[in-house]
């Protein structure tokens, strides 16, 4: 992961105390703690929905499945739609080549790269906007101005001004991560509660100790919920990046397989993507768990 | 002096920091002087005045008490002292230096939710130190005794939000302590507890300053809790802010919770309630244009 934990309010011990705390403190509810760490349930429970979810991801195959089969037209037309087991065959197909390897490498890498600098400069630059009123006032414009703009439409101007193929595309890719997490840190940081950098200055701590161990501690849910999301806006924008790509990537592949009518391919690459954006995002929030301990602990201010 | 330790949990403080604090200048340092103090709040494009010309002297040692309706800017004063509020008019020093803002040598207790709830225990009492520079080895040895001290050393590895609110408080005061403060602020700091874990920790409070044997301003709304735990009472009227009594309270120490229906006690207690009752209804009057 690229966020380092941070060693001022990273416990000193590794292992979770051992103490038989009363849990006198309201436990928090799930409507004011984000939804980033699940609070730990009776494990029967939690496999009986993990049951239904599988299920509920059956079901659509079923339903796709019946309506290909069937030729369903009305509105939504399923005749040209391949039928789930084509598309099982074909990926039984592409898992056996090493092409296929190859474009989910390429797709791995640029998302791994896109995504660092997004981390490093997104809390930067929301740390920034939170704390200075001066950065907030010349940043923020810009910040709301680009937002919006969708990922595809920054490709010409990416070819054009960027050296290569590959810069272009991490490029695209970078600006759908940067965006949420800038927005989540910047409101993590300016959610710091008044009471806590009081008791800070009262202790004696200076500007750069209430940054490091009230401001940045304080605004970590929020920091963390913007690389969630951030990670899974990089994989949707990877795709439109990977249009200008002429040779690898998930993306590339589902593109390409349009243009040659491939359409098993076409539902491969999709599901790829989603996939990778899935698993993606567990890994940032699995690798943030740490730094969210306190919370899980029934820690909530 | 060498103050007789009762208990052996108190053993472990460092004595002859306390010592050294009280005969700095002969007499102990923790000596708060209030001269023509005013403070005012835009309010509506106008100004309002949450104190108005407050003259108050404390001694070194002295636990005095700021008591008064809710908006009497008690709550105000106790900022101004602590360096987060700017006086409008008039002088505010503490040992003759003039309060410019927050600063460790006045420990500030709040009401409730101050403890940083990403840091463990031990280490919301470390910060203090630490942030004084000692060592981390040695902050956390700090921490640890002080710990002891409120009593909740089983619990220096648990996070805030698990232990119960006179436990999160018990925390709030080790951590005000361990920088070894001349004068302790404390802004209603029992106010969010049910009445018997507040007796408990008032009790609590009194021991640990009786070793301690700093200056306390502890700012209050509650008359009880303001005649058994102080030397003084400083009643204060509401809107504006004003000083208008200042009670010596001469019940015999260490107090314990008997004390609570003893006659002299009611006769403290009576004293302030007048007080009290007539300042409401002058903020009521007012409230209603009479």
């Amino acid at each position: 992961m690229s966020v380092k934990p941070n060693p001022a309010f990273e416990p000193a011990e590794p292992t979770p105390a051992p103490l038989p705390t009363p849990r006198l403190a309201a436990a928090p509810s799930p409507a004011d703690a984000p939804a980033v760490t699940l609070p730990r349930r009776r494990l029967p429970a939690m496999t009986g929905r993990y049951l239904v979810r599988a299920l509920a991801l059956l079901m659509a195959l079923v339903v796709w499945h019946v309506a290909t089969v069937t030729g369903f037209n009305f509105f939504v037309n399923f005749e040209n739609v391949p039928a789930p087991l084509v598309v099982g065959q074909t990926l039984l197909a592409e898992l056996a080549s090493r092409d296929f390897y190859l474009h989910i490498a390429h797709s791995l890498g640029r998302v791994a790269l896109a995504y660092a600098y997004a981390v490093v400069l997104g809390v930067l630059t929301g740390v920034l906007i939170g704390r200075s009123r001066w950065a907030e006032d010349i940043i923020l414009p810009y910040i709301e101005l680009f937002r919006p703009i969708p990922a595809v439409a920054w490709i010409p101007l990416a070819i054009l001004m960027l050296p290569t193929e590959q810069s272009s595309i991490v490029f695209i890719t970078f600006l759908g991560a940067f965006f949420p997490i800038v927005l989540n840190t910047v409101h993590g940081v300016e959610q710091t509660p008044d009471v806590l950098v009081r008791a800070a200055r009262s202790l004696g701590a200076n500007n750069r100790a209430i940054l490091w161990h009230v401001v940045i501690p304080g605004a970590m849910p929020s920091i963390v919920a913007g690389l969630a999301i951030g990670m899974g806006v990089a994989w949707f924008s990877l795709l439109a990046g990977e249009i200008i790509s002429g040779q690898y990537g998930i993306g590339y592949f589902t593109w390409n397989s349009y243009t040659l009518v491939q359409y098993p391919e076409i539902i491969i690459g999709m599901l790829t993507i989603g996939g990778l954006g899935t698993l993606s995002t567990l890994l940032v929030r699995k690798a943030c768990t740490p730094l969210l301990r306190w919370q899980a602990k029934g820690g909530r201010p | 002096m060498n103050a007789v330790v009762s208990d052996n949990r108190l053993a472990i403080l460092d004595h002859s920091r306390l010592r050294s604090r009280a005969s700095a200048k002969g007499e102990g340092r923790g000596h708060v002087s209030v001269r023509g103090l005013s403070i005012e709040f835009d309010h509506n494009g106008g100004k309002r005045a949450a104190v108005q010309n407050a003259e108050l002297d404390i001694r070194p040692g002295e636990f005095v008490c700021l008591l008064g309706p809710s908006g009497c800017g008690k709550s105000t004063l106790l900022n101004a002292i602590a360096g987060f509020v700017q006086p409008t008019r008039g002088t505010l020093s503490v040992d003759a230096q003039p309060v410019a803002g927050p600063g460790p040598d006045r420990g500030m207790v709040f009401q409730q939710h101050s403890l940083f709830p990403w840091k463990t225990v031990r280490e919301n009492v470390a910060f203090g130190p630490l942030m004084a520079g000692v060592g981390r080895q040695e902050a956390t040895s700090v921490a640890r005794t002080f710990l002891s001290l409120v009593g909740l050393a089983a619990f220096e590895d648990a996070y805030p939000g698990t232990l119960s609110g006179g436990m999160q408080q018990r925390v709030g005061i080790a951590r005000a302590l361990a920088n070894y403060p001349s004068v302790l602020l404390m802004d209603e700091p029992f106010g969010a507890l049910d009445a018997q874990t507040r007796i408990m920790m008032q009790e609590n409070l009194l021991e640990i300053w009786r070793e301690f044997r700093n200056t306390v301003v502890f700012v209050t709304h509650d008359i009880d809790e303001a005649v058994f735990l102080s030397d003084r009472i400083v009643v204060m009227s509401a809107s504006p802010g004003r000083i208008i009594a200042d009670i010596r309270v001469e019940l015999p120490r260490p107090r314990e919770q008997t004390l609570l229906t003893s006659a002299e006690f009611m006769d403290y207690k009576r004293q302030c309630l007048d007080l009290i009752r007539q300042e409401t209804l002058r903020a009521f009057q007012q409230q209603n244009g009479g």
